[in-house]
């Protein structure tokens, strides 16, 4: 796909809320230290008065958010995923759940697509955090066209918010004319009866590589994008479990807790069929380049190929 | 101060401090100790922030934050007093169902923000203050901190940040009353010397009696006075202020009175505010 346009969901983020600033005047800014990283410095570059940087204090920024959404702004609080969802978790559950702020996180380098700083920086466990505060949406855009939709919906949304960004530039693959980003709504990019392939985020587009390739050994593979991973659209979970029999799922994110689980409780209660998760595989990561590492644990076409025509041999 | 007003603060405070032990007392859990020892301070500042408790969610209002969230009875209190709910609902206090929850809820009448979890609250009071400055608004904004619970990391955080946006709209008052559950905060990890902590962060800091409407109005007018930097007032406070068997006892930071106990400490209140009835 070397003829593809790429991007990162990161730069996606800042050029979305930098395009959306006129139009949504209560929407600010906050970063930790981190908006040459974040891309929130292209909104800062455009808009220095509506963007407020806390310095290295991400508990701090995430309770200034609250008091900022509770006098009716609308904040986006900005680092990457390991601090915004994993040091700050008990801010976010406390003062921005609890209390139902209007609070955008946008959490970006997440995953193991980080590359080369490691496993400190590398966030597989974001999504299973999040899930567990009761009101919050999580959203997990797979390329440039769905994140900065994604951004916009966030805004709309009243309530709390986290959106999940990548460092790793991706292909941009939702360049339909009749694309549509919906809260809540998974979106089938490719039917099939023999199996479904449930990914998001940047899986989405190693998913629709795999079923090209499937679909040459005869096997017809739904794939399905869930961008929004709570709530999660579990009518069209429940229909594609019930007419292919088999789904895998596909994270750049630990097996425990993300999609792969939400998935897999929500055919095991209405429809159970064999749900065989893609995902780290409850492991840290480690330091390389972002594509070599992608490949290493397995969060790959190649893989997904492997694992499908496994599942579907059983 | 005039007298009148003097006096008037001071029944209010004893009624509020009633409101206290009776929430405690039928919600059979609770912190007294920390709730007694800001009820004066909560009475004076409700009887000059601008809030209507027929309109509580009013966007020009001041705003309180009670980062101490655990001396929530003492809110509750004031606020019932304010007449922001019923004060018969003091008397549910933490039952199933209940409007009063066991630490403040942004839900509740006249409650600006959740909060309990120590730290947290003084960073959403700060998000307050910068949102207010960022939209020229003029409300103000207080919150109410621990001795204790100024040794969570995020409070420093917050203090830094307040400091550097030059956030003159907010006051944080410390409750200096020198105890914490497992003991005398200078034993059980020392937050001392607090002004010099606050005034190095870049705050005007005052100390105040917190039992002294006198002092509590000097303390009050000088932090409006401050412009271009946040305000800290230390409260020098008596854990259980107006129970004689709560004053300066660390038991009773988080316990409820039996009901001799309870029977005990509301006759010294009523005494007290027959008193005060008297004088006027």
């Amino acid at each position: 796909m070397s003829d593809v346009m790429k991007k990162a969901t990161r730069e996606s983020y800042g050029e979305a809320l930098t395009a959306l600033a006129e139009k949504y005047e209560n929407l600010v800014v906050l970063d930790a230290d981190l908006a040459a990283a974040t891309k929130t410095g292209i909104f800062k570059k455009a808009y220095p008065d509506r963007h407020f940087d806390c310095g290295i204090a991400e508990a701090n920024m995430m309770g200034v958010a609250a008091g900022l959404a509770a006098t009716g702004m609308v904040p986006f609080a900005s680092s990457f995923a390991m601090f915004a969802a994993g040091r700050a978790f008990e801010i976010v559950r406390n003062s921005i759940g609890y209390p139902h702020l209007n609070v955008k996180i946008g959490a970006t380098h997440a995953g193991i697509s980080v590359g080369e700083d490691g496993a400190t920086h590398q966030c597989c466990e974001d999504i299973a955090l999040m899930r567990t505060i009761p009101g919050m949406v999580i959203l997990n855009p797979a390329d440039d066209i769905e994140a900065k939709a994604a951004v916009e919906a966030a805004i709309n949304w009243d309530g709390p918010v986290y959106c999940r960004f990548g460092r790793l530039a991706v292909p941009v693959i939702n360049t339909n004319a009749d694309y549509k980003f919906e809260i809540g709504k998974g979106i089938t990019l490719r039917d099939g009866n023999d199996v479904t392939i449930v990914a998001t985020g940047l899986m989405v587009c190693e998913a629709l590589e795999a079923a090209e390739a499937l679909a040459k050994d005869g096997i017809h593979a739904r794939v399905i994008n869930i961008h929004t991973i709570k709530p999660l659209d579990t009518e069209l979970i429940q229909a594609a479990a019930k007419e292919t029999g088999c789904i895998i799922t596909c994270e750049e994110h630990s097996i425990i807790g993300g999609l792969g689980s939400a998935v897999a409780e929500c055919v095991a209660e209405s429809c159970p069929v064999p749900v065989h998760r893609i995902g780290v595989n409850d492991t840290y990561g480690y330091s390389g380049p972002a594509v070599a590492l992608l490949k290493e644990f397995g969060l790959c076409a190649d893989n997904i190929v492997k694992v499908t025509k496994a599942a579907l041999a059983k | 101060m005039d007298e009148l007003i003097r006096l008037q603060l001071q029944k209010t405070a004893c009624r509020v401090r009633m409101g206290i032990i009776e929430g405690v007392y039928n919600a059979k859990s609770g912190h007294p100790g920390g709730s007694l020892s800001i009820a004066d301070l909560l009475t004076y500042l409700y009887s000059v922030m601008n809030v209507d408790p027929k309109n509580p969610d009013m966007p020009e209002r001041d705003r309180l934050v009670l980062s101490k969230g655990h001396t929530a009875p003492a809110l509750y209190s004031v606020l019932a007093e304010r007449g922001f709910f019923p004060k018969e609902e003091l008397k549910s206090l933490r039952h199933i169902g209940a409007l009063l929850q066991g630490h403040p809820c942004i839900h509740i009448p006249g409650v600006d923000m959740s909060s309990g979890s120590l730290g947290q609250g003084i960073s959403t009071a700060v998000g307050m203050a910068l949102s207010g400055k960022h939209r020229s608004q003029d409300y103000r904004v207080y919150t109410i901190l621990g001795d204790g619970e100024i040794q969570e990391g995020q409070v420093w955080e917050a203090a830094m940040f307040a400091a550097h946006y030059g956030l003159d709209n907010l006051v944080a008052i410390v409750d200096n009353n020198g105890l914490q559950i497992d003991g005398k905060i200078t034993d059980v990890c020392s937050p001392e010397p607090i002004t010099d902590k606050f005034a190095a962060f870049g705050w005007h800091v005052i100390t105040m009696n917190a039992h002294d409407f006198d002092d509590i109005e000097r303390a009050f007018r000088e932090a409006e006075s401050i412009s271009g930097q946040p305000v800290a007032i230390i409260q020098k406070s008596v854990k259980g202020k107006g129970v004689s068997f709560m004053e300066n006892q660390v038991g009773w930071h988080g316990a409820a009175p039996n009901q001799e106990q309870y029977e005990q400490a509301m006759s010294e209140l009523s005494a007290e505010l027959e008193r005060l009835e008297a004088l006027a």
